[in-house]
């Protein structure tokens, strides 16, 4: 299971990279959100991945990670997954607005010489 | 205790007062300086109240915790010494605050002038009674920073901008030098608190690292006062108004080096260092600024330079090591502040009344203003050192310790005396000439203005001043004696020497020295006049040796010239070489740790596959793959593969029991795609060149991909590596097992995640919406706007299409070929909408305890809108239902802040929830959290924050199509207008 999850974040991590190091922006948009996926996923993996175990108390109950899913990472990677949300509308909007003002989508606001 | 308010009211006075006047209106004239009058004479009048117990050598102190962890305290700290220094700083500062009233101009904004001066006023305060030297050295730093915006109030002249950024530049990099040498000396004392220092002199004189601490200290206290080679910046900071120049260059900012350096003197003087270092740096200020004083043709210039021909004494009677040479050290800084207040004052008056400060063209002023004569030629005779005067005392005594002082070189007697009688005679000469030059002489012709005496409260600070100066003159026992007294003894201890304030000490080999000085000044000035009158500006020698000159050269040479071939050597502005330095330096950062330690204990045999979950994987890597491999060409096809990497993303997240994070990331996709898909519009065309692709791209393209691929192929690599790693190792003890055992019990919730969320870690939610909304702002703003690319304003082909179609068939409508599109589909997202809302609300009371909660319930409601933005278009969403995003957003944060601030009532910390079984009669146990309402927040601004976003990005659409500019409801289902 292990290997299967690591192989996921690997592919999508690295297609991220390579999508960030494109001169275009919608590349580097695109890009920065499989590397999210991939990080997000890495936090939640630093806690105890398993199948099966119940990730809500019982009423009443103090709970044990024996018995229940930790919450730790989980509670990082909302807020991670809303924040991801956020700033990838801010960087399209500025990308959209560079490309009204500069008129190319090259990250740089310019062709590369050529 | 009432006196500890008071000590702290010293020096908190003057800031409030500083922020008072500030917020007074720009015209505000009187007021201001009112305000400032009263703020000026109460604190020295405050300083009254500790004058019975400082006398009597009594030392005031009061504490407070700063930082106890690091054993930083705030102590206010007042001897003698302190008290003279701080009367003298309140006591000039009201005669300048008086002066100023009637100086400024009615055009300047004043309060902004009283609100700098009670400032500089209040750092300069706290600077004399730091009791610590962390403290001290803050205060320092205020006083560069305040005095900074004094230099550069006139900030429309160039001059001002210069002679201020000069300034701050010079005494801030010494006041840095100084906070290290503090430290320095911290450290070897080990307290910064200044009466355990001052008890540690032999422990600091014999640290090995006294001389590294000793350079840095004075490094800050020469750059302060002006001493060389640091002097340049003082005359240059004259551009200032005259009053800022009289407090500033009288009694405060350059007398805070010598207080430093008085302050230190016990603990480290003493030493050889300390006369070299302290001596030759006063010897050479000393003659140098009264030389070059003397050839000035700009009044303030000339006292400028005599300022620091002054400073240069008293640093040297400091670096004397001895304690005779410091009483005149501390008396004659009190008597050069009160001259020299009262001369700044008399050249502003006459500036003010003529129009020009320039001595070649001033003459005979002693006629039309006959009253600021006299009161001049006394304080210029006091500057001077003619006898009767204030300033002739300290001279006297400094004459004596030039004379008798014990020296490590024999030769230093010959050449003490020597540098003292010419440094006189070249004091006399520059005073005569200021004097002269302004007052004597014929009447003055083609002034600017017609010269007058100035209005009688403008010359009362002189008055009193010049009072000052004659009677500690011929009555210095007397007047001054019992303060001097209590300066000295508050230093030195018990090691006062015997000295006498006598006026008369019969004729002797100082009072020789000086009638020689007088003459030679008289005689030096008689043979220069014609060279002055004609002269270049400048002295001869030296005019074309120009420390500034040299400052800038330097500052010219780092901040540009290094700094640019440093960035086109080293620099890019372009991202993907950064992005690529970037990536290239994490891989090797996180190698480096692998070769060095090697991968650790063996890792155990991984857990079995879950063949489901292998499928639904493989097609997640065909997707991320897809989506890098189609997103320059096809970005409609990446996009739909990004959303199908997400997905399986949030499959992973349900597989691995987090429903929590698997509905965020469902909807955050859903959001996230309908975003991307607004923005796609508004992108350039990008087809494949044909031509180029069949001949295959150039060379260094293929290279450029290759190093990419390669890249990107590590970070995989690397990523997967690393995460492989972690999970097979054992888990450490984390504080999730905090949380699951409290999460109920304590927050009254059995969802973990949400109460961690809006209970455990409350303020980082909080933070976290907060940058939510202002990111919506942001883009928001940026959208109100937004301009296209020209090749984007057009109608898109799809559309035209459409129009065209409208015409072509017989009996249609505008917009009738899309008329009933989706016509099932948007009749049942209209009857949704109310279930979506019904769900939202469902899953934001339940998140408590189920999975839900505000994030989720607020990215569903949003749905529920987006749904009728996409079913029937924007206009009819909007003439139908009227959203208010930032209302919503506003609601949100306030109830979030709302719930922490609540908690303030019940006397507990910031957003302690509220959580309690209510016992109810029929019902039972039930439990109420207060958490509840802090998620309601949660949910309203992601609601309103998304929404905001998306609807924003839609409006761009509508906007295009209008050929006029947008009309004022540009967002209209916002309810901005």
């Amino acid at each position: 299971m292990e290997i299967l999850i690591a192989l996921a974040i690997g592919v999508l991590g690295g297609s991220g990279v390579w999508l960030l190091l494109r001169p275009r922006t919608f590349q580097v948009i695109v890009g920065l959100s499989l590397l999210s996926y991939a990080v997000n996923l890495f936090i939640f993996s630093m806690g105890k991945m398993r199948t099966g175990v119940a990730p809500i108390l019982q009423k009443g109950e103090a709970g044990s990670l024996i018995f229940y899913d930790d919450p730790l990472p989980q509670a990082l990677v909302l807020t991670a997954i809303v924040i991801g949300f956020a700033t990838t509308a801010l960087f399209l909007v500025v990308m959209l607005a560079s490309r009204g003002l500069t008129g190319t989508d090259h990250v740089d606001g310019r062709e590369r010489d050529q | 205790m009432p006196d500890d308010a008071l000590l702290l009211a010293a020096i908190g006075i003057p800031f409030a007062g500083a922020v008072a006047a500030g917020l007074l209106p720009t015209n505000a004239r009187n007021a201001a300086a009112w305000l400032a009058s009263g703020v000026t004479l109460g604190c020295f009048l405050l300083l009254w109240v500790f004058y019975p117990t400082v006398s009597a050598g009594g030392v005031l102190r009061h504490e407070i915790a700063w930082m106890p962890s690091l054993g930083l305290n705030f102590v206010v700290r007042l001897d003698g010494f302190a008290w003279a220094f701080a009367a003298l700083v309140s006591g000039i500062g009201f005669l300048v605050v008086l002066y100023a009233r009637y100086y400024m101009s009615s055009e300047d904004p004043v309060p902004r002038f009283f609100a700098f001066l009670l400032a500089f006023m209040g750092s300069m305060t706290g600077l004399v009674l730091s009791g610590n030297l962390i403290q001290l050295a803050f205060f320092w730093e205020l006083t560069s920073l305040f005095s900074f915006l004094l230099i550069g109030y006139w900030h429309h002249t160039a001059a001002a901008r210069e002679g201020a950024r000069m300034a701050l530049t010079i005494t801030a990099t010494g006041g840095l030098a100084l906070f290290t040498g503090l430290l320095i000396v911290g450290h070897i004392v080990g307290s910064y608190d200044l009466d355990i220092v001052l008890d540690a002199g032999d422990r600091i004189r014999e640290h090995a690292l006294y001389l590294p601490a000793l350079i840095l200290i004075l490094l800050g206290a020469l750059t302060k006062s002006a001493q060389f080679p640091f002097h340049f910046w003082l005359p240059h900071a004259m551009a200032a108004p005259t009053p800022v120049s009289a407090y500033l260059h009288s009694a405060t900012l350059v007398k805070a080096g010598v207080f430093l350096m008085a302050r230190l003197w016990p603990v480290m003087a003493g030493t050889d260092a300390w006369f070299w270092i302290v001596g030759s740096a006063g010897l050479i200020t000393l003659i140098l600024g009264a030389y070059i004083a003397i050839f000035q043709q700009d009044l303030k210039g000339l006292l400028a330079y005599s300022t620091i021909s002054h400073l240069g004494l008293i640093t040297l009677l400091l670096g004397l090591n001895s304690e005779h040479a410091m009483v005149a050290a501390i008396f004659h800084t009190l008597n050069h502040a009160t001259f020299k207040a009262s001369l700044f004052m008399a050249a502003g008056i006459i500036d003010h009344e003529t129009g020009t400060r320039d001595i070649r063209r001033l003459s005979g002023l002693n006629r039309s203003m006959p009253f600021t004569g006299r009161l001049a030629i006394v304080a210029a005779a006091a500057m001077a050192g003619v006898p009767l005067l204030n300033g002739f005392l300290s001279k006297e005594m400094f004459f004596a310790e030039a004379l008798e002082v014990s020296v490590p070189l024999p030769s230093m007697h010959i050449v003490l005396p020597l540098a003292a009688t010419l440094a006189s005679a070249f004091s006399v000469a520059y005073s005569l000439r200021f004097i002269h030059g302004a007052f004597f002489g014929p009447d003055p012709t083609d002034l600017p203005r017609t010269p007058h005496e100035p209005p009688g409260w403008m010359r009362f600070p002189v008055e009193i001043l010049v009072l000052i100066c004659m009677a500690v003159g011929m009555l210095p026992a007397a007047t001054i004696g019992p303060y001097l007294d209590m300066a000295v003894r508050s230093v030195l201890g018990a090691e006062t020497p015997e000295y006498s304030l006598a006026v008369w000490h019969g004729f002797n080999q100082p009072l020789l020295m000086s009638l020689l000085a007088l003459a030679g000044g008289v005689g030096l000035y008689l043979a220069l006049q014609r060279y002055l009158q004609t002269g270049p500006e400048g002295p001869p020698l030296l005019r074309n040796l120009k420390g500034q000159r040299i400052f800038e050269r330097a500052l010219v040479f780092l901040s540009w010239r290094l700094a640019r071939t440093l960035e086109r050597l080293l620099g890019t502005r372009r991202l993907q070489p950064q992005l690529r330095l970037l990536v290239g330096v994490t891989l090797v950062a996180a190698l480096f740790p692998l070769i060095l330690r090697g991968i650790g204990p063996a890792l155990p045999r991984p857990t079995p596959v879950d063949p489901p979950l292998v499928l639904v994987w493989v097609v997640g890597i065909a997707c991320a793959i897809g989506a890098a491999w189609q997103a320059k060409f096809h970005r409609l096809a990446s996009l739909i593969m990004l959303g199908g990497a997400g997905l399986v993303t949030c499959v992973t997240f349900v597989w691995f029991s987090a429903p929590d994070l698997a509905l965020t990331q469902l909807l955050v996709e859903v959001v996230t795609t309908v975003l991307l898909l607004l923005g796609v519009r508004w992108l350039p065309k990008r087809l494949v060149d044909l031509r180029l692709d069949a001949t295959g791209p150039g060379i260094a393209p293929r290279v450029r991909r290759g190093r990419d691929f390669l890249l990107a192929l590590g970070a995989g690599c690397g990523l997967s590596a690393l995460a492989y790693a972690v999970m097979m190792r054992p888990f450490p003890d984390s504080i999730s097992r905090h949380f699951l055992e409290r999460s109920y019990n304590e927050g009254g919730g059995t969802n973990v995640v949400n109460v961690i969320l809006v209970d455990f870690r409350g303020f980082d939610t909080m933070g976290e919406i907060t940058v939510v909304a202002v990111v919506a702002l942001t883009v928001f703003a940026l959208l109100r706007r937004f301009r296209p690319a020209p090749d984007s304003v057009d109608v898109p082909e799809q559309q035209r299409d459409q129009t065209r179609l409208d015409g072509v068939q017989p009996g249609s409508q505008p917009d009738g070929a899309v008329a009933d599109w989706l016509l099932v589909p948007a009749t049942i997202m209209r009857m949704l909408f109310p279930v979506i809302g019904v769900v939202a609300v469902y899953l934001l009371l339940r998140g408590h305890d189920m999975p839900g909660g505000g994030f989720v319930a607020g990215l569903t409601m949003s749905v529920a809108i987006i749904l009728q933005y996409m079913a029937s278009g924007t206009r009819w969403v909007e003439d139908h239902l009227r959203v208010h995003p930032l209302r919503w957003i506003g609601m949100g944060l306030l109830l979030a802040g709302g719930t922490g601030v609540a908690a303030w009532v019940f006397e507990r910390p910031f957003l302690t929830s509220y959580f309690a079984y209510e016992e109810l009669p029929v019902i039972g146990k039930v439990p109420t959290a207060s958490a509840l309402i802090f998620d309601l927040g949660v949910f309203s601004l992601v609601f309103g924050a998304t929404v905001l976003i998306l609807i924003a990005l839609a409006h761009q659409s509508i906007r295009s199509h209008r050929a006029a500019p947008p009309p004022a409801r540009s967002l209209g289902l916002a309810g901005e207008d």
